[in-house]
């Protein structure tokens, strides 16, 4: 079994990252995994987060929200919104945190004492925070 | 016999005009790289995303679970079609084929007793519809302000469908958008999107076995939606690159036009000035004969 294996990062617009990597850890809807090479076949959600990539090459961090990642022979995330962890500025991290938040009042004044949507608008949220929280980004504005 | 000055009034426009659509036409070609590249860009991720789909609509089927984006809503009596144009002119046959379409789309619709409602994306679209359509428009997209289609944009629209959906104010989504083959050729096409079709399902069954987490059901129900947006950003990027291309060649076009005017205007020109003086000439000879 070989150490590495093709690891794509594409978003709508562009693709961020295309090499051979040791490991990429994920940021699963239903909490983070790790995949290496030979990981069994899986499709996930991701939630927004933190993918961190491990590659022969140097590692490197990225900010990912909405989309899914495919395990397979090798790895792809598809990501609505991705972009290089240390490109992310206070000014980015608010604009998607505010979007979170608009998202999260327009459901809860649609869907009122209907759990389902709230929820998840309200878990999309505390998932934006503590992303921001991780990577040391103010969320309290 | 028109005069001189008139003349080379003429001639000096044409090749004021032909400056201008030659202008245009490297400003097109220049846009329409970009336009390419973005096209380009985007495809790794709408391949990836439409097979998984694919996949996965396979795999849930028609069960009675299944999304209401992907089974529909069991009938097909209001559709929605969305007709994306331009938001300028000078691009050749570019809007109204894709005006024309839709509308002998909506006529069929119409004769069949279906009611039709039509949202438009790009002002020129909704310029060439309003006389004969206007009074079904529910929506009209502006994206005038943007100098590159983002995903953002997409999402968008994307949210609005998916809204109105929601509000049960249509079964059948079908968008209207321009193939781009190649500078001279452009498709207009409509495509069904909501309810989802998936066209190559051969994707779908030579892939391995995978484990969903959560499950299909649950990531099925958050990709559909994103798989909207994902299918009109490409349509929009699609129709750029097409909007371009047609523009180039209608812009080459109308310059060789140009070119072979002035080089007509010229001739007549030249003839004329022979003839005014020749006229001169006879008018002295003859002048001075009489003394």
């Amino acid at each position: 079994m070989s150490s590495t294996m093709q690891f794509d990062l594409v978003s709508p617009e562009r693709r961020l990252a295309s090499l051979e990597v040791s490991a990429v850890q994920i940021p699963g809807a239903d909490g983070d995994l790790t995949a290496m090479p030979g990981h069994a076949p899986v499709i996930t959600n991701l939630r927004p987060g933190i993918l961190k990539v491990e590659a022969p090459s140097g590692n490197k961090d990225y900010v990912v929200t909405g989309g899914f990642a495919e395990i397979g022979e090798g790895l792809s995330v598809l990501a609505e919104r991705a972009l290089p962890l240390d490109e992310l500025s206070q000014d980015a991290f608010d604009e998607i945190l505010e979007e979170a938040k608009s998202i999260y009042k327009r459901v809860e004044e649609e869907f009122q004492n209907q759990p389902g949507p709230v929820d998840d608008a309200a878990k999309l949220l505390s998932d934006m925070v503590a992303m921001g929280e991780q990577i040391g980004l103010n969320a309290n504005k | 016999m028109p005069n001189l000055k008139d003349l080379k009034n003429r001639i000096e426009s044409v090749k004021n005009t032909r400056k201008i659509t030659k202008a245009m036409q490297m400003v097109a070609a220049a846009k329409l790289r970009r336009a390419q590249d973005a096209a380009e860009a985007s495809r790794p991720y709408s391949e990836r995303f439409n097979a998984v789909l694919a996949s996965l609509a396979a795999s849930v089927g028609n069960s009675e679970n299944a999304p209401v984006l992907l089974r529909g809503t069991g009938k097909k009596e209001v559709h929605l079609l969305i007709v994306m144009t331009a938001e300028r002119g000078l691009c050749g046959g570019f809007n109204s084929n894709i005006a024309k379409l839709s509308r002998s789309h909506a006529v069929r619709l119409k004769k069949d007793g279906k009611q039709v409602k039509i949202i438009t994306v790009g002002k020129k679209g909704r310029d060439a519809l309003k006389r004969d359509l206007g009074e079904y428009f529910v929506e009209h997209v502006d994206l005038s302000e943007f100098k590159s289609i983002k995903y953002i944009n997409a999402q968008a629209i994307a949210k609005e469908l998916l809204a109105r959906f929601d509000n049960n104010e249509y079964d059948v989504a079908t968008i209207f958008y321009s193939k781009f083959v190649n500078v001279v050729s452009q498709i207009p096409t409509a495509q069904q999107i909501i309810p989802a079709i998936f066209e190559d399902n051969s994707l779908a069954s030579d892939s391995a076995v995978y484990d969903y987490e959560p499950d299909e059901e649950t990531i099925l129900a958050d990709l559909l939606p994103r798989g909207v947006a994902t299918q009109i950003f490409a349509a929009l990027l699609e129709n750029g690159a097409s909007e371009q291309g047609a523009r180039m060649s209608a812009m080459d076009n109308a310059t060789r036009n140009a070119g072979d005017m002035i080089d007509k205007l010229t001739i007549e020109f030249n003839r004329s000035r022979q003839a005014v003086i020749t006229n001169e000439l006879i008018e002295i000879i003859s002048g001075a004969e009489a003394l």
